[in-house]
């Protein structure tokens, strides 16, 4: 808690913790053509803010978090680029020492939380492991803490949950849960990948207003990756809307809901449902779906799903239009170029 | 890391002839069926377990496999005691007419008659259970610990261990276990019970651990072993505590069916001759291999030890099929 304060500033104003420089993921297996998942994506993260990563399925999100914390798979795919926090490039550390980091300085908490727990040990188990793995607590020391931190997330009743069974749980107090073990070793970075896509929506609403509220109680820099903009929304100082492995746009969540400027975030927003339009009004979603073989080469990889789509668009690549806080990469945007 | 890690069967390479599965690749195909069935993925709420009971609770065909299992034990352990004769005891003597009547028919005190030696054939029936559970259990065991073993170890370890470990077993599997287990156990100077243990063993251990490594795989990609990852936990710690105990179902499954086997192979080694030549020890194997000198004329002398080995058989089968059954989320509802 005491180090957790210590690095609580106010937004923005400090250096960044995460700094993610041209991370590039390529997937390669043999005999098939190289998969570019995540080409060139760079974002900061400073310690109380919370970062989202926005896009539909397949745009390289996930992979994104997952490199980052060193979690993809050994074989068949090759990380470029640069993930530095706290002065320390993450993707040059050996696997041990990236191991030593996971869970007490980055945690990450994932989408579906049922299958994310152990489904043979008790909750308590799970959360005091971690504990006992990064802090050199024995068991018997780490339970109490875990009973505390049962409580600090929510669930009702923590010194009966501490025994039971992720099966016993119910949805909403297994994302706690998780969310309780993610947090056991108060790490500096949390990365929550979809947290509310498997609940329900009260459910999700408890969830996002818990991770708020642990990020301002704490200080811990939140990365959210989501494709609910309602998520985004709510939660987030910042969004990166991501497209074919690139960042199509980055901003504030004020400006970028206000006066969005890449047509696939204005596409987004307008695939959302709205209970203030007249009823009987049909929704507009983006056309197409994320293609699997990316030509970002020598166009722009959302040319063929744009409303907005200029001679540029088909045959060169759309360069980075803005700085590290705010930006877009179109040829055509929203609003015309200033 | 091979290409039956999938589970898919090659398909024949001249395309149009379908062509018969070597033997080997039958039984491969079959393990690997049964390691993807009966790993934990449940409806939310409902313990795997609690509701696996649920159903096998009200299964008549567990439920009889489960008595005569129980029936088995139960008298394999205490019929010293219950026995109406020793074992080693001739009361019939005196009736064996080596010309005439070898073998003494039933009378009063001696429900089954006599055998060639004028041994109450009852109570070495009862007896040799006895022999038939040590046989089984101890070969089951020992082949799930060598199984265990070598399943972690390629799961675990993956690359070119796995590699070395799943060729050696996809050796062992190839061979028909019956003549593996006659060959290892005819390697041993003197046939004793522990020679029947071993060689069943050896034949049990590349199913179990070809079992065990299958679902040790599924788990290795499984979300809580990411989410374990996630969070720092040791690569043994995530191997001992998130894959095996969520490994196991299977095999244990896959040992109450084999403790059927291996009391059919240990039957068929002692008939052979090389299980316990003492006959201070009936075995059922063993007295139906005595049995053959008189089977013209007392064909019940094999008749009922074989009954009893087909009986005890079938108890653990059927009992060990509706576990698998229950514990397969393929199959539930």
């Amino acid at each position: 808690m005491t180090q957790a304060q210590a690095t609580r500033h106010p937004r923005g104003a400090s250096e960044p913790l995460l700094s993610v420089r041209d991370l590039r993921v390529t997937f390669q297996r043999q005999g098939d053509a190289a998969f570019k998942a995540v080409d060139g994506v760079s974002f900061d993260v400073r310690p109380g803010q919370t970062v989202g990563l926005v896009g539909e399925s397949g745009c390289g999100k996930s992979v994104t978090s997952l490199a980052i914390m060193g979690l993809l798979p050994e074989r068949g795919n090759t990380v470029e680029g640069k993930a530095v926090f706290d002065g320390e490039d993450l993707l040059t550390l050996s696997p041990s020492a990236m191991r030593d980091r996971r869970g007490a300085e980055i945690a990450m908490i994932f989408q579906d939380p049922l299958s994310s727990l152990n489904p043979v040990i008790t909750i308590g188990r799970q959360v005091t492991e971690v504990m006992e793995r990064h802090q050199g607590l024995s068991r018997k020391q780490a339970t109490p803490k875990a009973r505390d931190l049962l409580e600090r997330v929510g669930i009702p009743d923590p010194k009966a949950r501490l025994v039971n069974y992720p099966h016993q749980l119910s949805g909403g107090m297994r994302q706690r849960a998780l969310i309780a073990m993610a947090l056991a070793c108060n790490p500096r970075l949390l990365i929550a990948d979809e947290p509310t896509t498997a609940l329900d929506v009260t459910i999700q609403a408890q969830i996002l207003a818990l991770l708020k509220e642990l990020v301002v109680d704490t200080g811990t820099a939140l990365v959210m990756i989501t494709h609910d903009l309602g998520v985004v929304a709510g939660l987030c100082d910042e969004v990166n809307v991501l497209y074919g492995g690139k960042v199509v746009e980055r901003g504030g969540r004020h400006g970028l809901f206000k006066r969005p400027r890449h047509p696939y975030t204005v596409g987004l927003l307008n695939s959302i449902p709205r209970l203030d339009a007249p009823l009987g009004e049909k929704l507009d979603p983006v056309p197409g779906s994320v293609a699997d073989n990316l030509p970002w080469a020598s166009a722009c990889a959302f040319a063929p799903r744009c409303s907005q789509v200029v001679d540029a668009c088909t045959s060169h690549t759309p360069e980075w239009e803005g700085d590290h806080v705010v930006g877009h990469r179109c040829f055509n945007p929203m609003g015309g170029t200033p | 890391m091979s290409e039956d890690r999938d589970g898919r069967t090659p398909t024949p390479p001249d395309g149009g002839r379908a062509r018969r599965p070597s033997y080997g690749q039958v039984r491969r195909d079959r393990i690997d069926a049964l390691a993807t069935a009966g790993t934990v993925d449940d409806e939310p709420g409902v313990s795997l377990i609690r509701s696996a009971w649920k159903r096998l609770r009200r299964n008549p065909i567990f439920l009889l496999g489960a008595a005569i299992t129980l029936a088995f034990i139960v008298l394999a352990i205490i019929s010293p005691w219950i026995a109406p004769w020793d074992v080693t005891a001739r009361p019939l003597l005196d009736q064996v007419r080596p010309q005439t009547n070898p073998v003494p028919g039933p009378e009063p005190g001696h429900l089954l008659g006599g055998d060639d030696r004028g041994r109450d054939l009852f109570s070495r029936l009862l007896v040799g259970s006895r022999q038939t559970l040590i046989v089984g259990v101890f070969a089951t065991l020992f082949g799930l610990a060598g199984g265990i073993t070598l399943g972690t170890v390629a799961g675990a370890i993956g690359g070119w261990v796995d590699s070395l470990v799943m060729r050696i077993v996809d050796v062992m599997l190839s061979v028909p276990s019956l003549l593996l287990a006659f060959t290892i156990a005819s390697l041993a100077r003197s046939p004793s019970q522990w020679t029947l243990i071993v060689a069943i063993a050896v034949i049990q251990v590349p199913i179990f651990a070809r079992l065990l490594r299958g679902s040790m795989l599924a788990q290795r990609g499984s979300d809580h072993v990411l989410a374990a990852r996630s969070l720092g936990v040791r690569p043994r710690a995530i191997v001992f505590r998130h894959m095996l105990p969520n490994s196991l179902g299977p095999v244990i499954v896959q040992a109450t069916l084999s403790l059927a086997v291996a009391i059919i192979d240990a039957a068929a080694l002692s008939f052979l001759g090389l299980g316990n030549p003492d006959q201070r020890q009936p075995e059922w194997g063993q007295m139906l291999g005595l049995a053959q000198k008189y089977i013209s004329e007392a064909p019940h002398l094999a008749f009922y030890p074989a009954g009893c080995i087909i009986v005890v058989a079938l108890g653990f089968t059927l009992m060990g099929e509706s576990l698998r059954e229950a514990l397969d989320p393929k199959t539930r509802r």
